[in-house]
């Protein structure tokens, strides 16, 4: 008994560690140019995706006409590829690599009632855009949880609006959702520090990585996360490949 | 020994678990202390949390609840569900959406009530107990002691109603597609009407004109012109100050109110015109007709 007390004691210390471990790390310069890459797969049958009826705003409908539009939760390329995948580090990473957000400016668009990319990663404090190619009316609307210092706003982009240009403020995977079209679902995946999304094949490369230890961590909206270690040095890209099991 | 084990156990796992929630969703008593110095200045009176607490658990804290999450006793049974306080998310304000509301506004919403909620205006307070209840209800969220509210829209003075400005108004109804949600007569029956849902996932009505309701975040000109300028935050209803011009807006205010059931200027010049509602199969920009 008194065993199983200080395993809990220590199984405490070790979250608080950990904690700790994601705040304080050791300084690490970030001019360096490491790479992690590698490729994401999904084992098994990929569930199915449910079809998405648009006829309630024949815009809509009109524009997938000769395609037969289905939800994106789980998106599996032919040879296996997890498509939307985020990866991104998770541990080890301190110093210039997390306070100087990344300044190219990513984009949301709302294109043909559906978001493009699926999911959007971006640095915290990153600009990123909402855009709308759409000749029908839409809301931009996430849903984060303001607990966490990201604030729930939500705006309209009726045909030819303007961009809409925000940030957000904390690590936080975001869902975005348009109420006029209830079928419209995305996310903002915000994450500190460098970052990479899978291509349709299940690729991805996080580059501007400075030399060191890490922990890289790969988001999937449905499937969840899995980590894995990485060392960083010199010019070859570390390698971390991750295996989603189906369920 | 073997419950003990258990409890071990499930006490590690709840403690792991929860200790990176804590600081996000569950609020200690210790917290909402700290807060309760929390005052709001609404003209020259200057509300004190701490002076709210009486009159908070006689006529609050049955919805609200204790810790001011909306979970009182009668959350159960009242639909719209009582407002979370702690998220510091509110729908009538006169501020961006994203943003705070100002202590005006909070006092407002208490004076006002919330028309079909059972939200009642709580017009018989004192302009100091809606000021003590605006700081207790600040004081529930850490938004509050963080940030500051928005900062107010502008609204210019309201023009003349013309019949130009009606039409016009009816145009933009059409461009940013109002009736999307509240239907091409204001009936609370557009396309994307049945399947709306509030950030919840509650279900939610879209604003009906045409059956006398008053709006929930106020019915003069003024309050129609904020509403969609601001868009009411929780809810589908999103802002449309960068698509709407300031202008125009006043537009948009006359249209709508030639959709609702009162008399007005405006309806009847609507008659005079024998304006029609908007054609939905129009391209975007509908040529103004009519």
């Amino acid at each position: 008994m008194k065993n199983l007390q200080k395993l809990a004691a220590v199984l405490m210390a070790v979250m608080v560690v950990l904690c700790g471990a994601l705040l304080l790390t050791h300084e690490v310069s970030a001019a360096s140019e490491g790479k992690i890459s590698g490729t994401v797969k999904y084992e098994g049958t990929p569930p199915h995706m449910r079809g998405i009826d648009m006829s309630k705003d024949p815009y809509c409908a009109k524009a997938n006409a000769s395609t037969s539009p289905h939800m994106e939760n789980v998106v599996v390329g032919s040879g296996g590829g997890l498509e939307n995948v985020v990866l991104y580090i998770s541990e080890g990473l301190s110093g210039a690599a997390l306070s100087q957000p990344a300044t190219n400016v990513p984009v949301f668009d709302q294109k043909n009632c559906e978001y493009t990319p699926h999911v959007l990663a971006m640095d915290v404090g990153q600009t990123f855009k909402v855009t709308t190619s759409d000749q029908t009316a839409h809301n931009i609307h996430p849903n984060p949880n303001p607990m966490t210092g990201n604030i729930p706003w939500n705006q309209s982009q009726p045909p030819g609006a303007p961009p809409v240009e925000k940030s957000w403020k904390a690590p936080e995977m975001i869902e975005v959702k348009c109420n006029i079209h209830p079928w419209m679902h995305g996310w903002f995946a915000v994450v500190k520090g460098p970052y990479a999304t899978t291509d349709a094949n299940g690729n991805y490369t996080i580059s501007n990585v400075p030399p060191g230890n890490y922990t890289v961590t790969a988001w999937q909206e449905t499937l969840g996360t899995q980590t894995a270690k990485v060392t960083v040095s010199g010019a070859a890209p570390a390698k971390a490949d991750f295996t989603f099991k189906g369920k | 020994m073997r419950i003990t084990l258990h409890k071990s156990l499930l006490c590690t796992a709840a403690v792991v678990m929860v200790f990176p929630l804590a600081s996000l969703a569950q609020q200690t008593k210790a917290d909402f202390e700290a807060r309760i110095g929390m005052e709001s200045h609404i003209g020259h009176v200057t509300g004190h949390a701490k002076s709210a607490q009486y009159d908070y658990r006689r006529y609050c804290v049955g919805c609200h609840g204790d810790r001011g999450d909306g979970m009182g006793e009668n959350f159960p049974w009242v639909d719209p569900k009582p407002r979370d306080f702690q998220l510091g998310i509110f729908k009538c304000r006169s501020t961006p959406t994203g943003t705070l509301p100002t202590d005006q506004d909070l006092s407002d919403t208490i004076g006002r009530g919330l028309d079909r909620s059972n939200m009642p205006p709580w017009n018989v307070f004192t302009d100091q107990q809606k000021a003590d209840l605006v700081a207790w209800v600040k004081h529930f969220s850490p938004r509050f002691a963080s940030e500051k509210p928005g900062t107010p829209i502008q609204i210019p003075a309201e023009p003349e109603v013309t019949a130009d400005r009606i039409k016009a108004g009816r145009e933009v109804f059409a461009r940013v597609q109002c009736w999307k949600c509240h239907g091409v007569t204001g009936e609370a029956n557009g396309p994307s009407a049945s399947t709306l849902q509030d950030d919840l996932g509650r279900p939610i009505a879209a604003f009906n004109f045409t059956e006398g309701s008053r709006p929930k975040c106020g019915s003069s000109d003024q309050d129609l012109y904020r509403i969609f300028m601001t868009g009411l935050d929780g809810t589908p209803m999103p802002s449309f100050a960068d698509n709407i011009k300031p202008d125009e807006a006043w537009d948009l205010v006359f249209y709508l109110r030639t959709l609702m059931s009162e008399p007005s200027k405006e309806k009847a010049i609507a008659k005079q015109l024998g304006l029609k509602p908007v054609d939905t199969n129009a391209p975007a920009q509908p040529s103004g007709q009519q």
